[in-house]
């Protein structure tokens, strides 16, 4: 399964590829990284849907993570990949306006990292 | 010689002698007219000298003392100041033994208590240049004896069998002379003057204490004002730290969590070392042991981060230490900017703008008070990601969402000194409100949204603190850019 990781933090990179180490040695999942809503959008539209899950940071300078989630729902045509939604601020207004724009799912920072495993396993079956 | 040669000569020596005489009279009485002069001059030049009140005293001694080198023959000596709206007057005497000495009375003596103060009354309502009261005999003795509860003369008081008691007038009040006998024309006279010279003296008085009232109200109306303005810029400070808060709060979540998580991740690579030393796995192991060392960076790095955020939240809440200090400009800048949009995305969710930096890494450290500063770019920043703000909200309800909100912070050398620009692409200042911007409490802003103090404030650690400048330049619709220049 491939999956593009947004965040502004860079350590992110890091921190996910020793998270996902094994499933990444195992071939079960490939990482992509793109530190900024912008980015992220020229890496979809260069390796068109090649990523089937974005984990998407919301707050990050220039374009915000709802922006993107927003843009992706609505610009594609065929199935748009699953897109979850991480953020450190898990209120009922974040929360709600990610659900209304379309977020497959809603996480919160600090990010449990086995909640995602399980949830990433769901989603790939 | 005959006798009618003798007679003429006579004559001649007679005329020459009365001539002389006259002449002499004439130089005598010039000379009396130069002394009172003289003396008037003297009243008037300390009457000028004349700068607190208190020197009051000190000019009536010496209004006095030159009464007495005139010899003008008086007993006793005196002022009163009129109390009009109680029937009253205040009264100064010189004493007995040394005229230079004024002994005040304390109390304010009725005009009514004795015919010697209440004859004044008739006297200055007819525009008299003097009142004047004759005692004599038991009279004189009833006279001490009714004043004895204002003053105690001496104790062997010896009473003339006759005593004259003048008021010479002065627009507030009377020059007073006792004396054993009638004064001549000539000493009235005199007298009259100086009491004309006393009244300009008491107008001076009366300035001075008018003008030390004012002062003091002046001052203690300062104190309060220092004092305000000491909890006005505290108040401030207070709430540009709650704006920050929310901010602080976002960026010490996320080096937190990768402390949190790299030292998670390190334990299960540990685990993952012992199982590979077992098999004997030693390259596995080295590769493991680069991956815990590197983390083990990270977590430093991150922790340091958050050691940085939370000293800079202690620095800008505590008094400013006023003390300059080489600083990395780009680095405060960096830092107020992040905290700055964190602070503002907290509170408002839709909140987004694009920021941009370009610091001039040429840049050395500056010596700056970095809290004092770090301020005034917060200031700015808050101000430009405000007024983007508004900005979008506005062209959203127009249906326009075109609009880009941008907010940028430079940074550049420039000869021997630092620009710092932070510029917005909001709607820009209009003539009329820019120049009122740099007032204190000036604010566009809603009521209770801003202190109007944040730029009056900038605009005083700027130049007043640092010897630098603050520059705005703006254009209607387009944007605005604060300038900040320090020297390097």
């Amino acid at each position: 399964m491939k999956v593009l990781v947004v965040d502004d933090e860079k350590d992110v990179q890091v921190l996910f590829e020793q998270r996902f180490r094994r499933e990444i040695k195992n071939g079960e999942l490939l990482l992509f990284f793109a530190f900024s809503g912008e980015e992220a959008l020229e890496y979809m539209k260069a390796n068109e849907h090649e990523a089937v899950l974005i984990l998407s940071d919301i707050n990050m300078p220039g374009m915000s993570g709802l922006e993107l989630l927003k843009h992706i729902k609505e610009k594609y045509e065929k199935p748009p990949p699953v897109v979850m939604m991480i953020t450190a601020y898990g209120d009922a207004e974040n929360y709600n306006q990610a659900m209304n724009l379309g977020a497959d799912d809603f996480l919160t920072k600090p990010v449990d990292f086995v909640l995602l495993k399980e949830k990433l396993k769901a989603t790939s079956v | 010689m005959d006798e009618r040669q003798e007679q003429k000569l006579k004559e001649q020596i007679a005329s020459l002698e009365k001539q002389l005489s006259a002449d002499a009279t004439e130089l005598q009485q010039m000379r009396r007219q130069l002394e009172i002069e003289a003396a008037l001059e003297k009243v008037r030049v300390r009457a000028t000298a004349m700068r607190i009140s208190s020197e009051l005293a000190e000019t009536s001694a010496i209004l006095f003392q030159q009464l007495n080198e005139l010899q003008i023959k008086a007993i006793r000596t005196g002022v009163g100041i009129f109390d009009d709206a109680n029937d009253a007057m205040e009264l100064w005497l010189t004493s007995y033994t040394d005229t230079r000495e004024v002994i005040r009375i304390l109390d304010y003596v009725n005009l009514h208590i004795h015919p010697v103060f209440e004859n004044i009354i008739p006297a200055r309502q007819k525009k008299k240049p003097y009142a004047l009261t004759i005692l004599s005999g038991e009279e004189v003795r009833d006279y001490y004896k009714n004043m004895s509860t204002y003053f105690t003369l001496r104790k062997q008081q010896v009473y003339n069998a006759t005593e004259y008691f003048y008021s010479f007038f002065f627009p507030a009040g009377t020059i007073n002379v006792v004396a054993s006998q009638p004064l001549t024309d000539e000493e009235c006279t005199v007298v009259t003057r100086f009491a004309l010279v006393f009244g300009l003296i008491y107008t001076r008085f009366l300035d001075l204490q008018k003008t030390e009232q004012a002062k003091q109200s002046v001052e203690s109306a300062l104190a309060e004002l220092k004092s305000t303005q000491t909890q006005l810029i505290h108040s401030e400070k207070m709430a540009s730290l709650g704006e920050l808060t929310a901010g602080i709060a976002h960026e010490i979540q996320n080096p937190l969590n990768f402390v949190n998580n790299f030292s998670e991740v390190s334990g299960e690579l540990l685990d993952e070392m012992k199982e590979e030393l077992v098999k004997g796995n030693t390259d596995i192991v080295i590769a493991l042991v680069e991956d815990v060392k590197k983390n083990l960076q990270k977590i430093t790095h991150h922790g340091k981060r958050a050691d940085g955020i939370v000293k800079g939240m202690l620095q800008h809440s505590r008094a400013s230490s006023g003390v300059k200090e080489a600083t990395d400009i780009n680095a405060l800048c960096d830092e107020y900017l992040r905290l700055s949009y964190h602070g503002l995305r907290a509170k408002d969710k839709s909140f987004n703008a694009i920021m941009k930096t370009d610091f001039d890494e040429t840049i050395e450290k500056i010596h700056i008070v970095p809290q004092d500063i770090g301020r005034v770019i917060l200031n700015l920043l808050t101000n430009a990601f405000y007024v983007v703000n508004e900005k979008k909200t506005l062209r959203q309800a127009q249906g326009d969402t075109r609009y880009e909100p941008t907010v940028s912070i430079n940074t550049q050398k420039v000869g021997d000194k630092v620009e710092i620009k932070v510029a917005d692409n909001g709607n820009g200042i209009p003539q009329k409100v820019l120049d009122k911007i740099f007032q204190p409490f000036f604010t566009t802003k809603p009521t209770g949204q801003g202190t109007g103090l944040g730029l009056s404030l900038s605009y005083d650690i700027v130049i007043k603190g640092h010897g630098g400048m603050l520059k705005v330049e703006t254009k209607e619709g387009e944007g605005t850019t604060f300038i900040i220049i320090l020297p390097a």
